[in-house]
């Protein structure tokens, strides 16, 4: 069952199921997410992407009654093996969550959240931290006077930024983000697709969207998912121009969503 | 003219009747803070007098006809904090157990039902528990401890319902925000979920322990004493307590009308104890209230 593991491979599904109750949400995902790309996960609303990418960092762990069947290997090893350590798992996979959820800390103390609870960084080695997460997060120039400030003073972009510069403070691998623009202006979202391409240098980044413009801007990969089942999996431009699936078509002209 | 007049009468009609409602619940209102305002009234009158420097740190003397208050004061601020100790901790504990911890399931819904139905068991009837637990099995006696480990068991599904209540207000995001940091869960509920939810908490504890504070029936049988010369000199003692005293002075003493004056007074020390505690957790109530409009949860 170990098959070959492919170093361009970051995340792989294989043959992964799930199940809220009685209710089938995912079924039989086999989708390998390469590494350092951007992959976008596109589909109806219901269809399970954000169940999709919160099984990557086991965020679905903390509700009753579900069940997964196969697995999901992380650079070939098994996070639902027993003894995984599933707070190791969460520092090496971030997620962004749709609604901006900064803590009403100062922005400082957000950013600095996951380096505390982890421990064994000096003061500095924090600051340090901070300054350098929030200019990746391109957020740097404008709180760099504020820190200080409450994080909640942000405007809802700003604040979807900072919990990115959170994410990126602990050094995770990969970055999940679940329609991190949906609760944002226009003009917010293109400053967090810049950002996103721009992470994908050092991170694996997978992002969930229901808006397909933004999947085609951002990702390298797309896979569309349909009723729990993945449809296709393929580079950007090739789903975008030429899906192979007609459901994957009907779907990015509009026919149906 | 004529159609205009029909338009407005049936909205005349409704703007009088409006009025009458508000005059009605007005009254109502009214008739409750007269009845709260003739009870101080008549409280201040009969036992205003006796209020003194003397009356708050004499014990009392002459067969209780005269002096002061002074041991009943220490009585109850001694089982006060008895049962905050026992009653705060355990339920902050149990609440976070229940509300963070425990799978939400029959068995936790039949608890916290059950801890609902504790908090209307008569009062009494915890007296009687006491009684049986902590002065006869534990062996403790008729003593501070013995008392205020009874009241605190009276306080705790105060303090349990209060605390969970105060930790399902911090937002769901606060936790997962967290656990996607890599916070194990208690880290989570530790550093992103507690101090969001202790200034409620508290506020419910302060409100059980006023509570606490102004029974008479659970300390009756556990330790309370109708008359001591000397302050507790340890948790084992007897001890006087005010509502027990009010009890004694308001009905059992022998020359009842000549220290019914100190009965108010007593009432009245009461009342201001239990009013400061309650307007203690209501200032941290609004201080919470002011720094969630603040942040905006």
């Amino acid at each position: 069952m170990a098959g070959k593991i492919r170093e361009d491979i970051k995340i792989e599904t294989r043959n992964l199921n799930f199940y809220y109750g009685h209710n089938h949400v995912l079924k039989n995902i086999n989708l390998s997410v390469p590494k350092n790309n951007v992959t976008a996960i596109i589909g109806p609303s219901g269809c399970g992407k954000s169940t999709l990418i919160r099984l990557f960092n086991r965020m679905n762990d903390i509700i009753p009654k579900t069940r997964l069947e196969g697995q999901i290997l992380l650079d070939g090893e098994d996070i639902y093996a027993p003894g995984v350590d599933v707070v190791e798992l969460r520092r090496r996979v971030g997620l962004v969550f749709q609604k901006p959820n900064p803590f009403p800390k100062s922005i400082f103390d957000n950013v600095a959240y996951g380096l505390r609870i982890n421990g064994g960084l000096s003061r500095s080695e924090i600051e340090a931290r901070v300054e350098k997460s929030l200019k990746e997060a391109a957020l740097w120039d404008e709180v760099k006077d504020r820190l200080k400030d409450n994080a909640l003073s942000l405007s809802g972009g700003q604040q979807q930024r900072l919990c990115i510069a959170r994410a990126l403070a602990v050094e995770p691998e990969v970055i999940l983000f679940d329609e991190p623009c949906s609760a944002i202006d226009p003009i917010a979202t293109a400053r967090i697709e810049e950002l996103i391409i721009k992470l994908k240098e050092k991170y694996t980044v997978i992002i969930v969207t229901h808006n397909m413009q933004q999947a085609a801007r951002v990702s390298d990969f797309t896979a569309f998912l349909w009723l729990g089942q993945l449809i296709e999996f393929d580079r950007t431009e090739k789903i975008f121009t030429t899906p192979a699936n007609r459901l994957t078509e009907d779907y990015i002209t509009g026919r149906f969503g | 003219m004529k159609f205009k007049s029909r338009r407005i009468k049936p909205m005349k009609r409704k703007a009088v009747i409006q009025a009458l409602g508000f005059f009605v619940l007005r009254l109502c209102l009214y008739f409750v803070v007269s009845i709260l305002l003739l009870f101080l009234y008549d409280l201040v009158k009969k036992g205003g007098g006796v209020i003194s420097w003397e009356f708050l740190t004499q014990p009392p003397r002459r067969g209780m006809t005269e002096g002061g208050i002074f041991p009943a004061i220490v009585g109850t601020f001694l089982v006060t904090m008895i049962t905050a100790i026992v009653a705060i901790p355990l339920g902050l504990f149990a609440a976070i157990y229940l509300n963070e911890y425990a799978r939400q399931g029959r068995l936790t819904r039949l608890i916290r039902l059950s801890i609902r139905n504790l908090a209307g068991v008569p009062s009494i009837v915890y007296g009687l528990f006491g009684v049986v637990l902590f002065v006869n099995i534990l062996t403790f006696g008729t003593s501070v401890l013995s008392a205020g480990l009874t009241l605190g068991l009276l306080t705790l599904p105060w303090t349990i319902t209060a605390s969970e209540e105060a930790l399902k207000a911090v937002p769901n995001s606060f936790r997962e925000g967290a656990l996607a940091l890599g916070a194990t869960k208690w880290q989570a509920i530790r550093t992103n979920v507690l101090p969001y939810a202790l200034p409620g908490m508290l506020t419910g504890a302060v409100l059980g322990l006023a509570r606490a504070a102004g029974e008479t029936a659970p300390i009756m049988f556990t330790g309370a004493a109708f008359y001591l010369p000397h302050l507790p000199r340890s948790l084992k003692d007897q001890f006087m307590a005010l509502p027990y005293h009010l009890y004694i002075m308001a009905t059992q003493h022998h020359a009842i009308v000549q220290v019914r004056p100190l009965a108010y007074g007593t009432a009245i020390v009461l009342l201001a104890l239990v009013l400061g505690m309650n307007l203690t957790a209501i200032v941290i109530r609004y201080r919470r209230r002011r720094q969630r409009e603040i942040h905006g949860w």
